[in-house]
């Protein structure tokens, strides 16, 4: 079994608030990113998928079949939209904290990779900042 | 001479719109990035000088950094740059209009002919650089 990383980026504004409490939960909760207005980050995301080496093409996994999928499940949804917009997270009730867009990233490409390959998703890493990460998935 | 160059980083949402324009034109124009999306912004602020033959230091860094956290951190890091500042009331916070409002702001702030260049990085394979002529260099 190998594993294989592939970095992708996308630019997202969020708020962290729950909607439903109230202002001062909010601010004492998540400080300055609960800035009402918003902001935002280049976020960062490495995704880790691992299987066997297909003995014809010497690859786990083909890169290109894993930008398209992310591309259209993660990318497409993601990049240049204010988070807590956006169905996946607001439908759900989810604050769109790192946790929880590692957490939305990994179940979101799970079956699509299952169902392109002997791959499977192992693990996702969102970099928030240079100084903040989280993982989501099996350990390393 | 010497160069110093002091960096920090700031996480901010925007959107790349002109007052002026339409929100179809908006999208025409800016295209994805005229939807509200965010940025960790990485500022080097280069300051030049001679050393103080004494204390060996160009400018004092900790002066720097009081700068640097009073006129940008506090009013750009965690903030929407169209809804939390007055900067882009007429104007779209492009790249280079961040930075031209940065180099304003730095400019008023430091001693008079220490600043160098500014370069903001909105993303690991973009940036964009302000130089300040060297002085006798012409306009």
């Amino acid at each position: 079994m190998i594993e294989v990383t592939r970095c992708y980026r996308f630019p997202a504004a969020h708020v962290l608030a729950r909607p439903t409490a109230s202002d001062e939960w909010n601010r004492r909760t998540y400080g300055k990113c609960a800035n009402p207005a918003g902001h935002g980050h280049d976020y960062g995301v490495e995704v880790t998928v691992g299987g066997p080496v297909d003995e014809r093409s010497g690859r786990v996994v083909d890169p290109a079949c894993l930008d398209a999928l992310f591309e259209a499940h993660v990318g497409r949804r993601l990049a240049h939209r204010l988070l807590n917009e956006v169905p996946l997270f607001a439908e759900r009730d989810l604050v769109p904290t790192a946790e929880n867009i590692a957490r939305v990233v990994f179940d979101e490409l799970a079956a699509p990779i299952a169902a392109a390959g002997e791959a499977r998703l192992r693990r996702v890493r969102v970099v928030e900042t240079r100084r903040n990460s989280f993982v989501y998935g099996e350990p390393g | 001479m010497v160069r110093l160059t002091r960096a920090i980083e700031f996480s901010t949402s925007l959107r790349c719109v002109h007052p002026d324009l339409s929100a179809a034109e908006n999208e025409a124009l800016y295209g994805p990035a005229a939807r509200q999306h965010g940025h960790n912004y990485r500022l080097e602020v280069t300051l030049r000088g001679e050393p103080d033959p004494t204390t060996g230091m160009v400018i004092d860094l900790k002066d720097v950094q009081e700068v640097l956290e009073r006129e940008i951190m506090q009013r750009f890091d965690h903030r929407d740059l169209n809804r939390d500042t007055p900067y882009f009331e007429k104007q779209a916070p492009t790249h280079e209009n961040l930075a031209r409002v940065i180099e304003r702001l730095l400019l008023a702030a430091l001693p008079a002919g220490s600043l160098d260049r500014i370069r903001l990085q909105p993303e690991a394979d973009t940036w964009v650089e302000i130089a300040q002529p060297l002085p006798g260099a012409g306009a």
